[in-house]
């Protein structure tokens, strides 16, 4: 099943990529497609973010993990680059669980 | 040097200037994005993909922020089908980047088969960078294929790392999924509009997730971006 997830990501995402080479470009000629293309990925990793740092499963949690991406939230308003945040919110997280148990 | 820019001698210099450039900053892009790829191989690992299936990942989406949503929608309980609708609609903004380079670029054929896969963030920013637009193609294949090579590279490396990890618990890869999807997010709410959306759609996918099966709180939101779209930019109404 994961297999066949990995597949169907794989050839849409490609025919995605290919269609845009493809199509006319007066398609962007209209503000309402490039609005909803800016504001999809902006929508969807919003609703990542949340998901998975106040939930597990289906119930909301509240534990480490939400420190880890307060503590990557300020490397980000450091400016510090992508694989800084990920590293500080990972290890704020193992060590706040080191030091509660 | 001649005097006048505009003679064809002064603009061909101008275009190989500017091209050791451009292939310096495109191998810089491709390190530093290949780097974030160690993070993707670790945690999709540590998070129950094989270390093939993240390297399939990575080989055949090539898209970052699908191939995170993909790995956290399944760890967090989603249908595999559920994580796949997520990584296709984060896709579609390469439909958007096609749509922008098509012209710049002009590929046919086998080109356009091939530079199809290459069209990410990165390869479409840095294509949209030169001034002299020979350079144009130049910056989209070179970052492109830079990030291509070092991004499947960091996947396998990361991946061997994720599975010396087991528990995704443990070193707090768990909150490094948020973290990730947060980096991706942050350049992307410059506009008032921007960050209304992504409160509105973080809110409604939190109140959907304890009634909703997982991974389609996720999917809701993308609905906020639609609404959010309805409202024009700016009121075209004249004032007198």
């Amino acid at each position: 099943m994961t297999w066949a997830a990995i597949i169907v990501t794989a050839v849409g995402c490609y025919l995605l990529k290919l269609a845009g080479l493809s199509m006319p470009e007066r398609v962007l000629d209209h503000p309402m497609v490039r609005r909803v293309a800016d504001l999809i990925p902006v929508a969807l990793l919003s609703a990542l973010v949340a998901v998975q740092a106040f939930s597990s499963g289906q119930s909301l949690t509240i534990d480490a993990r939400l420190a880890g991406v307060g503590a990557g939230l300020v490397a980000l308003l450091c400016r510090a680059p992508f694989l800084v945040v990920v590293a500080v919110a990972a290890v704020t997280t193992a060590l706040l669980r080191l030091a509660i148990g | 040097m001649p005097a006048d820019p505009t003679s064809p001698g002064s603009r061909a210099s101008g275009v190989r200037s500017e091209r050791r450039q451009v292939l310096f900053d495109s191998l810089g892009v491709g390190v530093a994005t290949g780097a974030y790829g160690l993070s993707f191989g670790a945690i999709s690992v540590a998070s129950g993909f094989s270390v093939w299936q993240a390297c399939a990942l990575s080989l055949l989406v090539f898209t970052g922020a699908s191939q995170f949503a993909l790995v956290g929608v399944v760890t967090a309980g989603g249908s595999p089908l559920s994580g796949a609708a997520t990584a296709l609609m984060l896709g579609t903004r390469n439909t958007l980047y096609g749509l922008r380079l098509a012209s710049l670029l002009g590929l046919r054929g086998g080109e356009r088969l091939i530079g199809a896969q290459l069209v990410i963030d990165e390869s479409t920013a840095m294509a949209l960078k030169p001034k002299e637009r020979a350079n144009a193609r130049l910056a989209f294949f070179a970052t492109g294929l830079a990030v291509f090579v070092l991004w499947n590279l960091a996947t396998f490396i990361g991946a061997l790392a994720g599975q010396a990890v087991g528990d995704p618990r443990t070193y707090g890869l768990d909150a490094a999924v948020p973290a990730a999807f947060l980096a991706l997010l942050w350049p992307r709410l410059s506009t008032l509009r921007a960050r209304v959306t992504g409160v509105l759609a973080g809110g409604l996918a939190l109140t959907l997730v304890p009634v909703a099966r997982p991974g389609l709180p996720i999917i809701a939101a993308a609905g906020i971006a639609f609404l959010a779209s309805l409202k024009d930019d700016e009121p075209t109404r004249e004032a007198g």
